[in-house]
């Protein structure tokens, strides 16, 4: 089956400081990938520069979303093409409810654009209404501005929220777990489960072992410095945990030599 | 990311068009005493009345320029023209109103407002109201809602006990002029006890070249009595200059509540140097709500006087200056009576090269103890070219007061778009939403009508289109 996203030989840099030193990921339909490593390493550069962030400066290298060049298209433009990224730090915007929000990002991602029409308001209330309800989020949250004065825990279950309502053909999540405690571990992460029931392509950020009880990956992958220095199984992801980082970190320095 | 690039470059201003001239009659150009003594004649008005404009002109010549604020010394007072009657009537019906100027009004979206939802409506073109009308129900509780043209013939000694009470001919150089040459506006009484639910609205339209707006609006509202008046503005773009200079006076007596909404939106090449101020007494509240979205410069800070013990006021200013605008805005509230309180909340944005001011003062009174006030004003900045600055004044004589005062400045972030856009909303839409949640909180307070008419005027602004 065809890849949803090809990462060729990735190089990225922000300011001018080279971060990201060749880069290859493949991720098919209904494929579950985790990348993992230590704090640092360049994950979250990954994924910003996937979305299209204009800080990160993409030097080598090419992305392929579906086929077609994704280097080409603007944030917004990768996003209607199908590519989600939840943040590991989810900006607020006061002001602007979490309800309305949502509406305008739905209809803009999968409805809108003038060819496509724009979602029923109560298809997407229901939506809506059965997602926080799944994730456990008061109802007041709709009503509230997007993220602002949110603790660190609901701003992860709204970046969920988000992924529920979108339903994107290929998902980033970024630190996902960061900060939950283990009941709302469990229930962000049957969220997503429930959302990756189909075709949809994830890359799971994490540098904790942890989300993987809950969420099975079929690939991990193992970034150092830049790099991904070791790929295989699920069987990596528990290695780790039991061996932590300091194995890798050898090979990493092979693979600099090299 | 900065958002001016995202321009789409039309240069048309929604409300620019004009209609041809085809007026009664229009005064030769210029300020002199014959164009005082033309304007009082033409209007056939009391000796009183004529006394006071000639005595206001001399105020006005003998007072100088302000030299604070904006730059008004490219104005030039000779190049105006001061008076121009559009019509032989005032219209009772739209269909009394001739073609051009209904048409015009039509396109503004007035006669479907007042069959939606207002209870009466002021529609004034150059110096005249052309029409006005008010629901026959308040008629018949006693509330009058005239032009004050119409006000002064009908009810002289009403206005003769109120008018220029709160704003004075000599109180600054603007409300002198404004006395002299003044034309049109709002006359509201409203009784003791008389709550008007649907609002009361005004639109203001300037059509010709160099043209003076100078129009008079006075509130009277009676014990316990409530009203809300709103006022629109427009005009079409030229490239020369022209003047609005109003003067508001509202006096809200005992337990009254008076709400003021203006949704400015002059074309660019307006000159809009207003002055408003309420006196509320004991138990009363005055609210303000000024949104400054157009003009050339504006410069106007809509005060509350509180006179009676427990009088509250509140003031919410949002403004936008978009390229080659200045907006100097804010509110005065003084305080002259103990527990009195008020809040100042001042919003603005500034885009492409425009540049906001937010201008306050707080005076309290020595006597006036247990006063509260917060005042509070946040500022948008949308790109590198545009401006924002604070002038909080406090004048404080009392020692039992609780003041507070709080600014923010930020500008429009990176990040913020990028999180947006990863959304999928263009760099644009993402802009339009983070400008409209910053206001949204001032927004909230308006009738929906107006908060979606705000909404969508600052789209405009942000899509460059207007100016
Ligand atoms: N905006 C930035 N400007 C400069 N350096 C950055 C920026 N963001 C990240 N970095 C640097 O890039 C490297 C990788 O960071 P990041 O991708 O956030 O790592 P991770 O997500 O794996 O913790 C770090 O050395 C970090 O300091
Ligand atoms: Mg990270």
């Amino acid at each position: 089956m065809n890849p949803i996203l090809e990462i060729k030989d990735l190089y990225v840099s922000i300011d001018g400081k080279q971060i990201l030193k060749g880069i290859n990921v493949e991720i098919g339909p209904g494929e579950v990938h985790a990348l993992m490593g230590r704090n640092g390493s360049g994950k979250s550069t990954l994924a910003y520069a996937l979305m299209g962030h204009p800080k990160y400066v993409v030097d080598e290298g090419r992305i392929f979303f579906r086929g077609e060049n994704l280097l080409e298209l603007s944030p917004d433009q990768r996003a209607r093409k199908g590519l989600f990224l939840a943040f590991q730090y989810p900006m607020a915007v006061p002001g602007v409810s979490v309800a309305n929000f949502l509406r305008t990002a739905v209809n803009a991602v999968n409805g809108d654009g003038g060819e496509k029409k724009s979602i029923p308001v109560s298809r997407f209330r229901k939506e809506l209404k059965e997602n926080m309800n799944l994730l456990k989020i008061e109802p007041s949250f709709a009503k509230r501005y997007l993220n602002d004065g949110f603790s660190g825990g609901e701003k992860k279950r709204m970046e969920v929220l988000q992924l529920a309502m979108v339903k994107p053909a290929l998902a980033i999540l970024d630190e996902a777990d960061s900060g939950l405690d283990i009941d709302a571990l469990k229930i962000v992460s049957e969220s997503i489960n429930r959302v990756m029931d189909g075709e949809m392509g994830t890359l799971i950020i994490t540098h904790y072992q942890r989300i993987l009880n809950y969420i099975n990956p079929n690939f991990v992958h193992v970034m150092a410095d830049g790099r991904i220095v070791a790929s295989g199984g699920p069987e990596l992801a528990r290695k780790l945990e039991t061996q932590g980082y300091e194995w890798l970190e050898g090979e990493g320095v092979s693979a600099d030599a090299g | 990311m900065p958002v001016k690039e995202l321009d789409v470059g039309l240069d048309e201003y929604k409300y620019g068009f004009r209609d041809p001239e085809k007026y009664v009659y229009k005064a030769k150009k210029g300020l002199s005493r014959k164009t005082v003594e033309e304007i009082s004649w033409m209007k056939q008005e009391p000796d009183w009345m004529r006394k006071l404009r000639f005595k206001s002109l001399d105020i006005f010549e003998k007072k100088p320029l302000p030299t604070w604020g904006g730059d008004l010394t490219q104005l030039d007072f000779q190049d105006i023209y001061y008076y121009i009657k559009p019509a032989e009537k005032q219209g009772k019906t739209w269909d009394e109103v001739p073609e051009d100027i209904k048409k015009t009004f039509e396109r503004l979206g007035i006669p479907e407002a007042e069959r939606k939802f207002l209870a009466g409506v002021g529609a004034q073109y150059e110096s005249e109201v052309v029409y006005h009308s008010l629901k026959k129900e308040l008629e018949e509780k006693g509330v009058i809602f005239l032009d004050t043209d119409s006000a002064l013939r009908k009810h002289p000694d009403l206005f003769k006990e109120y008018f220029g009470t709160v704003i004075p001919p000599a109180d600054n150089k603007m409300a002198a002029l404004n006395s002299a040459v003044w034309s049109g506006g709002s006359f509201i009484y409203i009784p003791a006890g008389v709550k008007v639910d649907m609002p009361l609205q005004a639109y203001f339209r300037i059509n010709a070249e160099r043209m003076g707006q100078f129009e008079r609006t006075l509130i009277i509202a009676e014990e316990d009595s409530q009203v809300h008046y709103v006022e629109g503005c427009t005009a079409p773009i030229y490239d020369a200059d022209s003047l609005h200079s109003a003067v508001v006076e509202i006096i809200v007596r005992p337990g009254a509540r008076v709400r003021y909404t203006t949704i400015q939106n002059w074309s660019n090449n307006v000159y809009n140097l207003v002055t408003k101020r309420a006196a509320a007494y004991e138990g009363a509240t005055m609210e303000w709500i000024d949104g400054n979205l157009g003009s050339k410069l504006t410069m106007k800070y809509p005060s509350v006087y509180l006179m009676g013990p427990k009088a509250r006021a509140e003031i919410l200013s949002i403004a936008f200056a978009g390229r080659n605008q200045y907006q100097d805005a804010g509110g005065k509230v003084i305080h002259g009576a103990p527990e009195t309180s008020s809040t100042i909340t001042s919003k603005s944005i500034s885009k492409d090269g425009g540049r906001t001011a937010y201008r306050g003062l707080v005076k309290v009174y020595k006597g006036a103890g247990n006063i509260k006030s917060t005042v509070r004003c946040d500022a948008l900045i949308l790109d590198g070219e545009s401006r924002s600055d604070t002038y909080p004044y406090m004048e404080i004589d009392e020692e039992n007061v609780n003041i507070g005062h709080e600014a923010t400045v930020s500008k429009i972030g990176e990040e913020q778009l990028f999180y947006l856009m990863s959304r999928g909303l263009s760099e644009q839409e993402a802009a339009i939403m983070i400008v409209n949640g910053f206001i949204e909180p001032l927004v909230k307070e308006l009738p929906m009508e107006y908060a979606v008419e705000m909404n969508r005027l600052i789209e405009l602004q942000m899509e460059g289109s207007v100016g």
